[in-house]
This record gives structure tokens, sequence and C-alpha cells, in this order.
């Protein structure tokens, strides 16, 4: 039956190709492939891989990038939530973060270097007055050596993705028993939260944060727009090897691929060991019954989650300005003119990439919601719970995106495939797919079973109690997943570029292209683009539910 | 009431040598035998297994728990059958009217598939408890009392053989309850169906005024 075979074809389609692509890197990094006459194994590669100047700093830097980052904004996560607990007000945030989670990474990246460059927003606001500058600083804040803005920009990002993963995991935890409990024990709110909560909700949070590590060690898109350039970070290395008009540096392209892959691990290693030392910390703390630090927690947590919605609204507000500005002298606060010159110069050049872009999130996003859908729907007929294989559903985002999608473009142009826009919507679909599931899961094995056991007891097959039950109930949960797979594909830049081999613009490919040297307002208008398309998606996905059942007062708290 | 419920073949439900265990753990051993238009009550302390023998009954008992024994419903053996074609009709705690339907969409969710003038006998359903032009209405408007009587149309016209009912009452207020325990119990009798309820207020028992299990 198709649903009971639902779980093994969604596994296949992912594990698969990773499986294949790393594979198929392997081999010319040990200088095999045929097509490029290297048909005997040799270490050349990886000799000239480690001879290439500024390795180990683009080494470092990605390290860098992936336990850093994904420490400072799990932290910050952390302590907001522990500051706020018990306010009520976690629905809220909830709806305030997701709009934030929706930015592309390329946009949001975009908007903090217009914000935080020499000649940026930022930097505008504060002179002459504060900083007496009537010229830019000649100072590198963007593209700095150190990956100091590349990592910032990389926490704008993470710490809404990881604050919703926590809040969608919270309710697991039953926060307000724990937290009662350790207050009546003498201690204060968010410190009785940090003992009793989060020793409960990291294990349900521990997939998204490896995912962020392999995200953050790994980047290319963020890289380009904010990351060191001379040499710049691991990834972006690759790529531009890969995309050397000169073929053979394929051969260390995929090298340094597998460098990548090491580089990655290496720093989930090292993750799994600050776990194991955070959990010896954590239990000398509880056992040193200390019930000092409320107040460091709940500044420390506001303080960050703030600073990242600020930077990232920020950012969007320097795109918007830049996008309609005209002639903008520094340090002036405001643009002399406004004009809508760049726009209308930039529409015309627009369709091609916006159908692309469209239709292939479309149709990516409704492959990976049928997929989901019929994997949920079998789990629940089956009355078994989640199947230990699915978490396989999330190797794609636990696997660099450079270390499998070189392999992958190796195979197709073994097997003389024209890279077009059905190979791009296959890449897109290994990324949709899980985060469509990840959306979609959570709500789906939520819905109380007695809706369809009360359809099965009034006659109704399990189709009818799936078409005219279960789905209407789960309109939201599923548009919501929808909007989720539709942001991911929107934002893919890698999953566009080398599938596509550039023949298949999209909004996001064509704005990482323009990121070295490009005019700021075109750079702005493509970003902003960029940016819309999925937020248009969520506001859907948040009013449809509300007009179709504007008249079912009991479909309002089923979100 | 329509005609026809009120003049149907009176049907009997057999439980016969019926054991329910969780995890090896024997729960509840039962014979019954229900002939039409008797209420059966099955009373025992929470956690002795009531709902779970009602789930195992209608065809959705979880995985963690065991029953064997056999059921015969008009002498069939319903236990082979899914869930949808056992014809054994169940009330919940909650009305659970779907809340994305309509009042009027819930009664003829449950009529069966091919019947002829749907519209006309969820009219007869609704006139039948006192909620003529109710049909459009949302069913989170409705008071407690009005979703139960809908509830109750809505499994009468799923045309079941048998009902089983999981402690029905116990979310109602302590006015309402008797009346729709009344409508409830008069309804079913009245059709002629064999009725299986657990609950474990003593007072269900005696307004049932059949037969009473004790676990």
């Amino acid at each position: 039956m198709l649903l009971r075979a639902a779980p093994w074809l969604v596994i296949a389609l992912l594990t698969l190709p990773v499986g294949l692509g790393v594979g198929l890197t392997v081999l010319p990094a040990f200088g095999y492939l045929p097509v490029l006459g290297g048909n005997a194994l040799t270490l050349q590669h990886w000799q000239a891989l480690f001879a290439s100047p500024g390795l180990s700093d683009s080494i470092l830097v990605s390290l860098q990038a992936g336990v850093l980052t994904p420490l400072l904004a799990l932290s910050i996560v952390m302590m907001f939530l522990a500051g706020i607990s018990g306010s009520g007000l976690e629905r809220w945030i909830r709806r305030l973060v997701a709009p934030l989670l929706a930015i592309p990474h390329a946009a949001a990246a975009f908007g903090l270097a217009f914000l935080i460059a020499p000649a940026g927003l930022l930097s505008r606001l504060v002179s002459p007055e504060l900083t007496g500058w009537t010229r830019p600083p000649d100072a590198l804040i963007v593209n700095d050596p150190w990956g100091l803005s590349l990592m910032l920009g990389l926490l704008i990002k993470e710490i809404p993705f990881l604050l919703l993963m926590a809040l969608a995991a919270l309710p697991q935890c039953d926060p307000q028993r724990r937290v009662a409990m350790a207050r009546s024990l003498g201690y204060s709110p968010a410190v009785a939260w940090l003992l009793t909560v989060l020793p409960a909700l990291y294990p349900l949070v521990r997939l998204p944060v490896y995912a962020v590590i392999a995200f953050a060690s790994a980047t290319v898109e963020v890289s380009m727009i904010l990351g060191p350039t001379l040499p710049p970070t691991l990834s972006v290395a690759v790529l531009q090897w890969f995309s050397d008009p000169d073929l053979a540096w394929r051969f260390q392209a995929a090298a340094g691929a597998l460098l990548q892959l090491g580089a990655t691990a290496f720093a989930m290693l090292l993750w799994r060991g600050l776990e194991a030392l955070a959990a010896v910390l954590g239990r000398r703390w509880q056992a040193a019954g200390r019930r000092r630090g409320e107040s460091v927690v709940r500044v420390g947590g506001t303080f960050g989650v703030w600073l990242a919605a600020g930077l990232a609204l920020g950012g969007l507000v320097a795109l918007v300005m830049n996008s309609f500005a005209g002639f903008w002298r520094f340090p002036d606060n405001l643009p002399r003119a406004w004009t809508l010159q760049t726009w209308s110069r930039t529409l015309p050049e627009l369709s091609g990439p916006l159908g692309n872009t469209l239709g292939i999130a479309a149709a990516s996003t409704a492959i990976a919601l049928v997929l989901a859908v019929a994997v949920l729907e079998g789990e629940q007929r089956d009355g078994r719970k989640v199947s230990p294989a699915l978490w396989l559903l999330y190797v794609p985002l636990l696997i660099p995106q450079i270390a499998f999608l070189f392999g992958l473009i190796v195979a197709t142009e073994f097997l003389r495939w024209v890279p077009d826009w059905r190979l791009v919507l296959f890449a897109h679909l290994l990324f949709v797919l899980p985060y469509v599931f990840l959306a979609l899961s959570e709500a789906y094995r939520r819905l109380d079973p007695r809706w369809t056991q009360l359809a099965s007891t009034l006659g109704a097959s399990p189709w009818r109690s799936f078409w005219r039950i279960r789905l209407p109930l789960l309109l939201g949960p599923c548009l919501t997943a929808a909007a989720v797979g539709i942001a991911v594909s929107v934002g893919q830049y890698l999953a566009t570029q080398l599938p596509g081999a550039g023949r298949v613009p999209t909004i996001t490919s064509e704005a990482v292209a323009l990121a070295s040297g490009g005019n700021r307002s075109i750079i702005a208008v493509w970003a902003l683009l960029q940016a819309l398309l999925p937020m248009l998606g969520f506001v859907l996905a948040l009013y449809v539910p509300r007009v179709v059942w504007r008249h079912r007062n009991g479909m309002r708290d089923q979100q | 009431m329509t005609e026809q419920q009120t003049n149907a073949t009176s049907h009997r439900l057999q439980l016969q040598d019926v054991r329910l265990s969780l995890r090896g753990t024997l729960l509840l051993a039962l014979d019954a035998d229900v002939c039409g238009g008797e209420i059966v009550t099955v009373m025992g302390p929470s956690g002795a297994g009531k709902s779970s023998l009602l789930a195992w009954l209608a065809g959705f008992l979880a995985p963690a728990f065991r029953a064997s024994g056999t059921v015969l419903l008009d002498g069939r053996n319903v236990l082979a059958l899914p869930a949808e074609q056992r014809r054994i009709g169940l009330l919940f705690q909650d009305p659970l009217l779907f809340p994305h339907l309509s009042v009027g969409g819930n009664l003829r969710f449950a009529l069966p598939a091919g019947k002829q003038d749907k519209d006309a006998r969820v009219q007869a359903a609704l006139v039948a408890v006192g909620l003529e032009g109710y049909a459009a209405r949302d069913p989170d408007t409705l008071s407690g009392g009005q979703k139960s009587r809908v509830a109750l149309q809505r499994l009468l016209l799923s045309e079941p053989h048998a009902v089983l009912l999981d402690e029905p009452f116990s979310r109602l207020d302590a006015s309402l309850r008797r009346d729709v325990r009344a409508l409830v119990f008069s309804t079913l009798q009245r059709a002629g169906l064999p009725t299986l309820m657990v609950t474990h207020d003593p007072e269900d028992a005696e307004a049932a005024g059949g037969r009473i299990v004790q676990l």
C-alpha cells in the first residue's frame, strides 16, 4: 500500500542522493574522474589543496562560525525563554519571530551589510554628530578577516530559528509545573527554568542545533556577502575552485569538499564535547544549589533576542531605503532624493528569475507536502508511533551542502543530463522536504485522535475521514508548513547554482551574484524581493485559515 | 424520531469471555448479553480499563493493550471488521462536534453514503431535539446541552446497530445532566439499540435502569 511505502520512499529519496553525492566526491578527490582524464588514484590533489595559500585560515573561520554562533544563539535563546517563562508571552513571540525566520539568509546578510558597513545606515545615523566622520571610515567591517560580521549575519538567522524550534518543543516539557516546583524550593523563576526545564528541552532541539552547526560551518551565500575574502571560508573556496573555467581544478574542489565535510564533522564533535562539559557543569550547579544569576539570565536573553531582531529589521529598513535612494551623500541620514528608477529598471529583468523561483518553490513544496502528509497519515493509521528510521529524513540538513551537491553534479554530468530546472527542483526538494516535515509533524501527531475515531464510528472510511476531517482540521498547519517549504526553496543558493549550472537563475542566485561589486540600489531591490516572497507565504498561511474559518469559532485555537 | 428508528428491528450485542490486559496485567474480564433497547452499565474505578474496553469494541484499541474474547453483533463477529464497518456508535465524554463543519454538516457527515433526501433527514433530526433552524449554525455557538443533543442525533443518523457510552454525562453541569441523560436513554431505548455504558457515577447507572456490572 502507498502509505506503507511512504516512509521508505522518503528516506530513500533523501539519503540515497546524499550518499551518492558524497561517494562521488570521494573518487575525484583521489584523482579518479575519467571524464576529465583522471584514471589513476593519487594524493596529488590533496597535496595541492593543503598547499593552497590561506587554507588554515579558511578552515579556522569555518570552524569558528560553526561552533561559536550556535553556542551564542542557543545560549541567548535559552536565557530568553528562561526569562519569559510564565509570562504567557510565548504565543506572541512565536508570531513575531516567524517573519524573521522567513527572511532568507542572503537577504538578511545583505540587510546587515547595508546596516553596519562603514557607509551603512548606522554609521550615517551617528555621523557626523557623534563620530565626527565626514567620510566613511576606512575600516573593513563587512568581509572582515576574522569573520565577525559573517558570524553576526549567521546569528540573526539562528536565533529566530532556534527560538521557534524551542517554543514548539516547550509544551512537551511541562515547564509550568517544573518551574513552580523549583520556585517552591526557593529558586528564582529564570534560574528555576534553566535548572529544571532546559535539561528536558535540549534533547528535543538537538537536531535543529546540529542542523545549525552544519549550515554555519559550511554556508556559501552568507560567506560570499559578509565573510572574509582573502582567503574566503572553506566552502566559498571550494565553490570557486569548482566554478573555475579550467576543469582541472575540480579535483582540488572535490578534495576541498571532503575537507569541508571533515570540518563540519569536527565542529559537531567539538559541540559534542561542549554538551558533555555543559552536563557536568550543570550538575555541579544543581548540586551546589546556588540560586543567583536571575538578572544576568534575564538581561542577557532579552538583550540578545532584541539585538538580533533589531539588526534583522534594521537591515530590512536599510534595504528599503537603498532601493528607493537616489543620490545619497555620506554622512546624510537620508538620501537627497527618493526614486523609483532602480525598481523600474530592475523589474523587466525580473520575470525570468521570478518565474523560476515561484515555479520551483511551488513544485518542491507541493511534492514535499504530499510526501510528508503520506508519511504522517500512514503513521496515524498504523497507530504506531514515530518510526525510528525517520531521523534519516534530516540527513540533508546535517551534511554540508557542498559536500554532496558536488558529487551529484558529477553524477548528472556522467549521465549526460543537461542541467535544467528539474535538477534544481530535485536539489531543492532535498532541503524543502525535511523542513516541511519538521513543520508539519508536530501538529499532525498532536491532533486529537478522537476526531478520526469518532468519524470511523460514524461509518467513515479512513480516506473519507482523512479528506473530510483530518485535512480540514489541519488546514492551518499544512499552510504553515507550505510557507516554510516555500521560504526554504526561495532561499536556496547552492542548490540552485550547482544543479542549474547557472542556467536556472532565481531571485536568490541573481541577488548573491551581485554581492561582489554590484550597485547598492540594485542589490537592495533583489534582496528585498527575495525577502518579500517568503513573507507573503507566511502572511497567506496566517490569514487564509482565518478567512476560511471566519464562521467557525472552534477553529481559532486549532493553530 | 423518524418512523424508521422507532420501529427498528431489535439488535443484540454479545460479549463472551472478554478479557482485557495492559502489558501482561489483566484489567478486566467480562461477559454480557445486551438486548435491543437495554442499557447495561459497567462500573469501576478509573484505571480499570473501562474506556479501553469501549475503544476495543469500537475498533481502535491502543497497541499497548491486549484483548481476547468474542464479540457478536446480531450474531456477526465484529472483531474481524474495521471500525467503520462495525456499526457500533460511540458517544464520548465530550460532544465532539467537528469544529470545521456547521451543525447540519456534522449531521450530514454521519449519513451513510447513497441516502436519498439527506437534507430532509438532517432537518428531521434537528426538529426531533428542538433545534429546528440550527443547520447553518457554527457548533461552537451552541450551549452544552444543545451540543449533546446534536451529538446524539449525529450518532443516530449513522444508523448504528449498537451504542457505546463512555461516561457521556460526566462533563455536563448537574442541572443539565439529568435532562440530557433522560433524553439519551429514552432515545436509545426507543430506537431499540443495545447499549453498553461505562461510568463511575452511580446515578448514571441507576437512571439507566438496566443491569449493572461491577468491575
